[in-house]
């Protein structure tokens, strides 16, 4: 096992180790940085940051599902939203075809942003009741002028029902007379008359019945392998996430803990958070789950105003020496394509 | 230990002991039966007409032992809980059966007798530990209200007895922290002060209605791991209310699955994950990936959504989305029937000759 050490988070140091060999990736995050503003006590007391997402690096390659996972607060959302610009980060790069999002305004950043799109978790507040599905879905495909004139407009509208398993006949149907499955694909089908390469996907399964998520899970799945779209998996699930993606990277507390192969995080998982992440995870199997060994993570999650120095993990890692908490651990390539920031491994 | 009774409705229903009012004897190592439901219906009248949310369920709970209810959004699974505890409101009510607990029918109590059993022969933790403590009172506070109410135990002792609760429930520093209000704690840390809280008058039983959903995967596995631990101790029968398969896998002995108002199947939980017999088991055990096995080409949904309460078909309420569905679903509801040794199922198909044709 060849151990490449590559300073924390230089951007430019970890250029080449990125996606070697597999052509340019899609979407290229380097060093991210959002920063949040917070004010704690009184007035008179200094300005204090939440460092939300602190020296974030991935890479998403064209038609690959990218699935990020972490507790709530770990900063996956975030991330997610920084990626699009509906946040605009603090620090660092975000490169979208090449070209670093970071760095754009107005015109130009809204032409990217037809290429990429967001799928949000609640399908009950992301969709304006006011409106019926077909104007949801219409909306974005005349402010980017896609369509010309209203027959080719309610001809595409239709297609993408379809393409969602909704029918054309549900276009003028409103929101609340959808059940949370359906309006979830009303979500979908938005997103997707852009024809965007990216669909950045936050917990759009989350919020929905267990029996009507695998429906969104295939569906998600089908699209990707039409229109070879990308996805940033964003979720909580871990069994869904090693379902849905290629590769999966684990945060907490505004760090990169982990990314890897699916196959290889889940079954040889390097960091001390991914360990307990994944047995934490209760199997639907009782004769199994009687037998199995759990590893219990003491405490909370520290407060992001108030981060613990060193590695941000070791407040609760089963496995901290003195060093955790002195030092910050690197974020370096393990093993090829298995990406690690701890001191121990 | 397998008998058949004959519920309200006529419906065979499988207990695994005698029913009601026989609830002290312990056979053959079985524990005695604390809580029972029997034809438990509650309907909700609506200007769309009258939502049938509980119709006609039954199913016990022992001293000491874990029963799960799983079914999704709609299912009833919640208002089942709060019928137990007196706390539907109008336009809902009870509108038929019995709650059987200590020899007497809940259904039947006023408000005020209901009050001295509510917190504190049976006690709730909800799902949500940020809306159910109440933000204006300090965790003491919320902790003795009950103790001195029902207990009588005088400020002091219950200031005392609390500090030992939150310290079971593994808040570091209690003695200081009780003093706090509820914002000061995270999400884990309320919920477990929400199950000190319902353990404080050393209930019955425990109905517990979703209590992790809101919690992160590691706190999750934190509170579950307290839950146990406590249930076992005090010898307190829990009912976990869930939709999640896999802590019904780890938490729960009995699982009862409702859809549509009403149970579907019932048995122990080895055999309703290793041979379910309802087509809607076998449907959401199905659809859900698992860590435990090799990643599948793509899931097996269920097909369609969950029916409207108000207006459900005719026959079983699961055959518009079911794949085994014969032409006597769509004209009777189906009946609970025996399918295993104290394992049964609601389901024509599953009840035939040939059963279930996976």
């Amino acid at each position: 096992m060849t151990q490449i050490v590559v300073p924390a988070p230089g951007p430019i140091a970890q250029e080449d180790q990125q996606g070697a060999g597999l052509g340019q990736p899609l979407l290229d995050v380097r060093g991210l940085q959002v920063h949040f503003p917070a004010r704690q006590g009184g007035i008179m007391e200094k300005r204090r940051v939440v460092k939300a997402v602190d020296g974030v690096t991935f890479h998403v390659q064209p038609g690959e599902t990218l699935g990020l996972v972490g507790e709530s607060g770990c900063g996956k959302t975030t991330t997610g939203r920084a990626v699009l610009q509906l946040v605009r980060p603090t620090a660092g790069q975000v490169l979208f075809e090449g070209r670093d999002l970071v760095t754009m305004q107005g015109e130009a950043l809204r032409q990217m942003r037809r290429r990429m799109q967001i799928i949000f978790q609640d399908p009950y507040g992301s969709l304006n009741p006011r409106m019926t599905a077909g104007d949801i879905i219409a909306e974005p495909l005349v402010v980017h002028g896609m369509v010309k004139g209203r027959q080719q407009l309610k001809a595409r509208v239709d297609e993408l029902l379809e393409t969602v398993g909704l029918s054309a006949t549900m276009r003028r149907r409103y929101v609340h007379e959808f059940s949370g499955g359906q309006r979830q694909r009303i979500g979908v089908a938005r997103a997707l008359g852009l024809q965007p390469s990216l669909i950045v996907c936050d917990e759009p399964v989350s919020a929905l019945d267990v029996s009507i998520q695998a429906q969104i899970i295939n569906l998600l799945e089908h699209l990707q392998e039409r229109h070879r779209i990308a996805y940033l998996f964003i979720a909580h699930d871990l069994a869904v996430v090693r379902h849905i993606s290629e590769r999966v990277a684990v945060m907490y507390l505004g760090k990169m803990m982990e990314s890897a192969d699916r196959l290889e995080i889940y079954e040889r998982p390097l960091h001390p958070y991914t360990q307990a992440l994944l047995s934490a995870v209760p199997i639907p199997d009782p004769e199994l789950e009687t037998t199995r060994e759990r590893i219990i993570l003491e405490g909370d999650v520290p407060s992001p105003l108030f981060p613990p120095p060193g590695c941000v993990f070791q407040t609760r890692c089963p496995k901290a020496v003195a060093q955790c908490k002195e030092a910050v651990p690197a974020w370096r390539e393990a093993a090829p394509g298995h990406w690690v920031a701890c001191h121990l491994v | 230990m397998v008998g058949i009774t004959l519920g309200e409705d006529h419906s065979i229903r499988a207990v695994t002991q005698a029913p009601s009012g026989n609830s002290t004897a312990a056979e053959n190592g079985q524990r005695p039966v604390v809580l029972e439901l029997d034809g438990l219906r509650a309907h909700f009248a609506t200007p769309q007409g009258i939502v049938k949310a509980v119709d006609g369920v039954n199913w016990d709970v022992r001293e000491g032992e874990t029963v799960a209810l799983v079914g999704e959004s709609g299912s009833g699974k919640s208002v089942t809980a709060l019928g137990i505890m007196g706390l539907i409101s109008p336009p809902g009510k009870i509108t038929g059966g019995r709650i059987l607990f200590g020899g007497r029918d809940l259904a039947q109590l006023s408000q005020e007798e209901m009050r001295n059993i509510r917190g504190h022969q049976i006690a709730m933790v909800f799902q949500e530990p940020m809306t159910s403590l109440n933000p204006v009172l300090t965790v003491r506070r919320q902790m003795t209200e009950g103790m001195e109410v029902h207990l009588k135990m005088r400020p002091k002792e219950a200031s005392e007895r609390a500090i030992e609760l939150l310290t079971l429930v593994g808040i570091p520093d209690a003695k200081r922290r009780m003093h706090e209000y509820p914002h000061h704690f995270s999400g884990g840390m309320r919920q477990r002060v929400m199950i000190a809280q319902a353990l404080s008058c050393n209930p019955k039983v425990i109905l517990a209605d979703e209590p992790t959903t809101a919690l992160d995967v590691t706190i999750q596995a934190q509170v579950l791991e307290v839950m146990e631990g406590l249930a076992h101790r005090f010898n307190t029968a829990t009912v976990i209310i869930t939709h999640n398969l896999g802590v019904v896998a780890r938490y729960a002995r009995r699982v009862n699955v409702m859809y549509a108002g009403r149970l579907v199947e019932t048995g122990n939980a080895r055999d309703i994950y290793t041979n379910p017999q309802h087509p809607y088991t076998y449907g959401l055990l199905q659809s859900v990936p698992r860590l435990n096995e090799p990643r599948k080409t793509s899931l097996i949904p269920i097909e369609g959504s969950p029916p409207d309460l108000a207006r459900l078909p005719q026959g079983c309420a699961f055959r518009p989305r079911c794949r085994f569905a014969v032409e006597r679903c769509g004209q009777e509801t189906p009946l609970m029937a025996l399918v295993g040794p104290a394992h049964a199922a609601a389901c024509w198909v599953a009840a035939s000759p040939g059963g279930l044709p996976k």
